[in-house]
């Protein structure tokens, strides 16, 4: 079972996504949740909302605490929450990600764009059509970071063990891999163990 | 190739204010307010639409110059209002990069009989509806996102609940409907033929449905959340309340825990008096906001 983050944002096309993938998946607004889901999806949505939603509902601790054990995907808003250093006060970081980011770097909503990208993931290149939506901008990588992308020299996906990071949205243009990568992945592992 | 102002794109931003809330402002204070309280986004305009009510008049777009000071000061989305048929406001508010444009019947509309073409602005738009038929019009003609009407400036949720109940009703009937009977219900509607199809097919608006019009207390919130609505717009229910830094929180928290009963007493407590509203009977006929649109 995965949890996705629903305090604010697209949860719900994470949840149609991990659905088409044949992975359960629920809602979390609750600390208890997390301890019963096995992965955890910090969608898009505006990052010093859903930090301050985090705060305020107990989720900071948690969630870092979560994030030791078991995997995390953020995208956009998600990676913004998941970095060490940010350039809004409001968004309180959870530092599980050792880089810096710029929230909505790339300007106003006129700015943003969809462009192809090359992703090189677990040893396999692909080419994926990837949604920047007032999207941030990694602006230092710290320590233990893979860029699995770039777009422009800039890096848009990363990863650090069992997290994965994205500046842009695979959930909307209905790109599979990092879901899947991370969370059925995790799925065999778990079976494989059990046998 | 990089690819901007695709109508995916715009969808995208609406896609994100999901489960928020979009806060009426008149100024650069308000605005910080409404973001302090954990606003997705803000809708900059002159006179919020309890006040267009009192006091009467043109209302148009707003000046630039105040949009340009919200936008320096806050950093969520900024949206502001065009009259209905004013393509012309939207070209300014779209040099102007505001991240959404509400064609909006709470300004005085300026063409009796045709909205603005939204397939030629890069920046999204949202309008309001009071039905499908209504929805599927604005969505053909590009509006990224959709919003019941409500009656804006009432402090009063019953239109609210009834455009709501009416696009799901209709929603309702598309999807039991044969294909032959599809075009006579396009025709009835005054609907797109390939919106009614796709309509019928995925049982929802292809685009985000948002709650405007009447919102004032945590309670109307949960009410349309739980009614169908993705997020809602609060206009006039903030600051004309005795209290629109804690309730615009409550609100907030409301549309998160909409579900949780529990939750939803907390929210609601200590809150100060909610804006007095109007009962709409006493709105005549054509002072009614909800009439304009075509």
């Amino acid at each position: 079972m995965i949890g996705v983050l629903a305090l604010q944002g697209n949860f719900t096309k994470h949840i149609e996504l991990l659905k088409r993938l044949g992975i359960s998946s629920t809602e979390v607004r609750y600390p208890d949740q997390l301890n019963e889901v096995d992965g955890l999806v910090l969608p898009g949505g505006e990052s010093s909302v859903i930090s301050d939603l985090i705060v305020r509902n107990d989720l900071l601790e948690p969630i870092v605490e979560f994030s030791r054990v078991k995997p995390i995907l953020a995208t956009c808003a998600g990676i913004i929450l998941m970095s060490k250093k940010t350039n809004d006060s409001r968004v309180i970081p959870l530092n599980i990600f050792d880089i810096e980011i710029y929230r909505n770097a790339y300007g106003r909503q006129i700015h943003s764009f969809i462009d192809t990208i090359q992703v090189d993931l677990n040893g396999t290149t692909s080419s994926i059509v990837a949604s920047f939506i007032r999207a941030p901008k990694i602006a230092k990588l710290g320590n233990d970071i893979e860029v699995l992308a770039t777009h422009n020299g800039i890096p848009v996906a990363i990863r650090n063990d069992r997290h994965i990071g994205l500046t842009f949205h695979p959930e909307l243009n209905n790109e599979t891999i990092f879901h899947s990568f991370l969370f059925q992945m995790k799925k065999k592992v778990d079976t494989l163990s059990a046998n | 190739m990089s690819k901007k102002g695709s109508f995916d794109l715009k969808v995208g931003l609406a896609e994100m204010l999901k489960g928020g809330v979009i806060m009426d402002v008149m100024n650069v204070d308000q605005a910080k307010i409404a973001e302090d309280a954990g606003a997705v986004a803000v809708m900059a305009l002159e006179r919020i639409p309890a006040l267009i009510r009192e006091e009467g008049g043109i209302a148009r777009a707003s000046d630039p110059q105040m949009i340009r000071e919200i936008q320096d000061r806050v950093s969520i989305p900024v949206m502001a209002k065009v009259r209905i048929g004013h393509f012309a406001e939207a070209q300014i508010l779209e040099a102007m990069e505001v991240d959404f444009i509400d064609e909006s019947e709470v300004l005085t509309p300026a063409d009796e009989h045709n909205h603005i073409w939204k397939h030629d602005f890069k920046v999204p738009f949202v309008c309001g509806c009071r039905n499908l038929g209504e929805a599927l019009r604005r969505i053909g003609e590009g509006a990224a996102m959709i919003r019941t009407k409500g009656e804006a400036g009432s402090g009063n949720i019953v239109e609210a609940v009834r455009h709501m109940r009416q696009v799901k009703s209709d929603i309702k009937k598309l999807t039991t409907m044969d294909r032959e009977e599809m075009m006579a219900a396009a025709k009835d509607m005054g609907a797109p033929f390939s919106l009614v199809e796709q309509v019928a097919k995925i049982g929802k608006l292809p685009v985000p449905n948002f709650a405007a019009g009447g919102v004032a207390t945590p309670a109307d919130a949960s009410l349309m959340m739980q009614l169908g609505s993705e997020t809602v717009f609060v206009g006039s229910g903030i600051f004309m309340s005795d209290d629109p830094g804690p309730r615009a929180k409550a609100i907030v928290d409301a549309v998160t825990y909409y579900k949780d009963s529990k939750k939803m007493v907390e929210i609601s407590t200590d809150l100060q008096t909610a804006m007095k509203g109007i009962e709409i009977s006493e709105i005549p006929e054509n002072e009614r906001l909800q009439e304009r649109g075509w």
